[in-house]
């Protein structure tokens, strides 16, 4: 060979790839997010900036602590820590102590992610096994709702917020309720246009459904998520009241009342979606997207609990396996019974 | 109703990688001048490699036999300068691996000529002669694969063929090798269409042409005479449309039952270069000795569309382009999804290199590899309907058994879950060495 040859590589083809990387997927999420995170910040004040910065401090902590030593910075790098600790931020009562945010945090990698292998390897989703943690771990601050801050401005926070870990958290003097809560145990419903534009009581991010659905339209378009899921979430929560409506209309909610109130939008397009948890096949997105439905609308109209998401897209993740297994394409050229 | 049987002449899911054909889509084809080594391997084609009938020291001239077929399988070898035979030996091939060629010297004071004499009387040929004689042209699938023509054209009794499709698609980013046959030599494709469709027995030819070649349309449409049963289909521009199944799909809307073949719909597909070759020989008389080779990328001074004779040297080929620009480091032979890397510029063009593409550091740069995120991109992009998250996952796992229920025999290596896997995971090679390790794999004694 002469020497003016350059040394070839041999990189093998497609030499050629699409501009969408994992990492960009995730940040595009965080992104979607902003709009509704800026919500929060506008209902809660400082009070939302803090849980939301303590749960991020704990993922990416968790995510530092827990990464091989090699590849420490890349894993950081791939937004998913960022990510997971601002979904479950948003999941959380905008009241609860800090440090119970940041250890959800932790939990939420920790065991909900690098447990199982780290990225692409959990099999439920990790912003919600850290909620679920939460909620199991400290019942009485998971479910006490303080109301928006109101007239008191930005910079106050909730004392609550503030309350030293293993002492029991202090109940601000004014509680609220969420739209569901409401609805369970004292039957009164919340006007439709306080749930689009988030004048409720709820979790941070949870409120105003039209930022939610302003989100997913970006997700949407830069085709980050699978439609299938939240169409058919939404969907099946629809038809199923609206059934359920029929049968007794006072007692059970409208169908846009199910939509926009708790954290069904925040679940359905941000949660049910993430890729990891949720079926790879088309058929299954269908499949996997109408049991998050109905076990939504089972939890809420005849369970115990006033919210049922959480739980909804906790089992299905559990299911996703068995529903990928059963759900593979039909291949080209083949008929549609053969498997 | 038009419009939407228009919309539905496609087939489902692929990529769109933009297709880079800006280059070299508007440079009329240039015949690039003798050299003076030519490495002729025995075996550029599918199946068994053809067996030499020179021996060292012989002179040959340009077109004539220099290796015969070494079996059904097989095609003939033609010399494509004329000169001195001056070795028979291993050397070192496109894949990196040595296997037999010939060399030879091109004779510098020889005319380079081929005895334009020589139409064949193709009309009054039995089949058999036919098939015979294309084989013995050395003919193959010009398109990249390199399946012997002649084999697609013995069809078994009692299966009848009623179209001859063209693939004039060419759906691989840079190449413009046919869209310049279509627009340059319309006679030659329609006349050796004819041939091929009267040999087989066809009802009608369709042409299936890209939509971003409208000049090469508009021209072939002008060339069809009135009782020549011909027809153009404008195809979506998707990759791989140019994949016969996908245009057997877009054009009559069949499918083709897996692991069955495209006769088997009743349709023989082949390239626009593959046809003129037919032309050629038939009636021009000339075997498969030079092929047009588009030498494109951003790292070539001067791109081009040429004819190239067969065996001419790489190294020849970038060198008339004007040489790699500083900074190029990799050369592709054929196109960017499915073509392969070459280690050295002495590796010869063969029957089946469509192009000659050389990569700079923006396409080679080292891609961070992320696991898997079941996004579904994949399934999304792949045009056989497989499942290619799942078939990485198991050939990480080197669960190789496994994949046959996922039909890993049914992938064609398109690379379109590559192109579009956010985690940059190398599907197409796992896959491949999964089929390889199921292929080639020793069973223990039972």
């Amino acid at each position: 060979m002469k020497k003016q040859d350059p040394d070839l590589l041999l990189f093998h083809a497609p030499l050629l790839r699409q501009g969408m990387t994992t990492p960009k997927a995730m940040r595009d999420v965080i992104y979607a997010l902003l709009p509704a995170t800026a919500a929060s910040l506008w209902f809660f004040g400082l009070s939302a900036v803090l849980v939301l910065g303590s749960c991020i401090a704990g993922a990416v902590l968790a995510e530092w602590v827990f990464a091989n030593k090699a590849d420490r910075g890349e894993s950081l790098r791939d937004a998913t820590g960022v990510l997971t600790g601002l979904l479950l931020g948003l999941t959380l009562p905008p009241g609860l102590p800090l440090w119970m945010a940041f250890l959800g945090g932790v939990v939420s990698i920790s065991l909900g992610k690098i447990i199982w292998g780290g990225l692409g390897h959990n099999l439920f989703n990790p912003a919600l096994l850290g909620r679920a943690f939460l909620l199991a771990t400290f019942p009485i601050a998971m479910t006490t709702w303080v109301p928006a801050t109101g007239d008191a401005g930005f910079f106050s926070v909730y004392s609550s917020n503030l309350a030293l870990p293993f002492m029991q958290a202090s109940v601000d003097g004014v509680t609220s309720a969420t739209p569901l809560g409401m609805l369970k145990f004292d039957n009164e419903v919340t006007p439709l246009m306080n749930l689009v534009f988030g004048k409720t009581g709820g979790s941070l991010g949870e409120t105003s459904g039209l930022l939610l659905l302003l989100g997913g339209v970006y997700l949407f378009l830069r085709r980050d998520l699978d439609w299938r899921i939240p169409v058919s979430i939404l969907l099946t929560v629809i038809i199923f009241s609206f059934v359920l409506t029929l049968f007794d209309a006072t007692r059970f909610p409208t169908p846009q009342f199910s939509i926009f109130a708790g954290g069904l939008l925040l679940g359905a397009i941000y949660m049910a979606t993430d890729p990891v948890t949720s079926p790879v096949t088309p058929r299954g997105a269908w499949i996997f997207g109408i049991g998050v439905g109905v076990l939504v609308m089972l939890i809420r109209v005849f369970g115990g609990l006033p919210e049922g998401v959480m739980y909804a897209i906790l089992l299905m993740n559990a299911a996703t396996p068995l529903i990928d297994r059963y759900t593979q394409p039909r291949v080209f050229g083949r008929g549609a019974d053969s498997k | 109703m038009k419009t939407f049987r228009r919309l539905r002449r496609n087939f489902e899911h692929g990529v769109h990688p933009a297709h880079h054909k800006q280059q070299t889509e508007d440079l009329p084809i240039q015949r690039v001048p003798f050299g003076k080594d030519y490495l002729m391997p025995l075996g550029q084609h599918i199946g068994v490699p053809a067996q030499a009938v020179v021996t060292v020291g012989e002179k040959v001239r340009r077109g004539q036999l220099i290796a015969k077929p070494g079996g059904f399988v097989s095609t003939g070898l033609h010399s494509p300068v004329t000169g001195t035979v001056r070795e028979i030996r291993d050397f070192r091939g496109v894949d990196g691996r040595f296997a037999p060629a010939i060399k030879i010297e091109a004779d510098p004071f020889a005319t380079q000529k081929v005895d334009a004499d020589s139409a064949l009387d193709w009309e009054s040929m039995s089949l058999d002669e036919f098939i015979e004689a294309v084989q013995m042209a050395g003919i193959v699938g010009m398109g990249g694969a390199a399946f012997p023509a002649h084999v697609k054209l013995s069809v078994p009794d009692g299966v009848k063929i009623r179209h001859l499709l063209i693939n004039g698609a060419e759906c691989e980013p840079y190449l413009t090798t046919d869209h310049r046959l279509m627009i340059e030599r319309p006679e030659a494709l329609l006349e050796g269409a004819e041939i091929m469709r009267r040999k087989l027995g066809a009802e009608d030819t369709v042409i299936g042409v890209e939509m971003n070649k409208p000049d090469a349309i508009e021209i072939l449409r002008q060339h069809i005479k009135p009782d020549q049963p011909v027809r153009i289909v404008p195809l979506k521009v998707k990759y791989p449309q140019g994949a016969e199944k996908m245009m057997i799909k877009s054009v009559f809307d069949k499918e083709v039952p897996a692991g069955q073949l495209p006769r088997d719909v009743e349709v023989n597909v082949n390239n626009v270069g593959t046809i003129v070759a037919i032309a050629d020989y038939f009636l021009r008389g000339m075997p498969l000795i030079e092929r047009v080779v588009t030498v494109a990328g951003p790292g070539v001074t001067y791109p081009a569309n040429l004819i190239v004779p067969l065996g001419t040297p790489v190294r020849d080929v970038v060198k008339f382009c004007g040489g790699l620009k500083p900074g190029s480091r990799e050369i592709i032979m054929g196109g960017p999804m499915m073509g392969r890397p070459i280690a050295s510029l002495d590796v010869p063009i063969l029957k089946g290199c469509s192009g000659v593409l050389v990569f700079t550091a923006e396409q080679t740069a080292e891609r961070k590899e992320y696991p898997c995120i079941s996004c579904g991109r994949c399934l999304e992009a792949c045009p056989y309907f497989l499942n290619p998250s799942r078939l990485a996952r198991l050939s990480k796992s080197r669960m190789f058994d496994e994949m046959k229920a996922y039909h890993v025999f049914d992938c064609v290596e398109c690379g379109c879950c590559t192109f579009a896997c956010p985690s940059q995971i190398p599907i197409v090679q796992l896959i491949r060495t999964a089929k390889d390790d199921l292929t080639h794999r020793k069973e223990p004694d039972a």
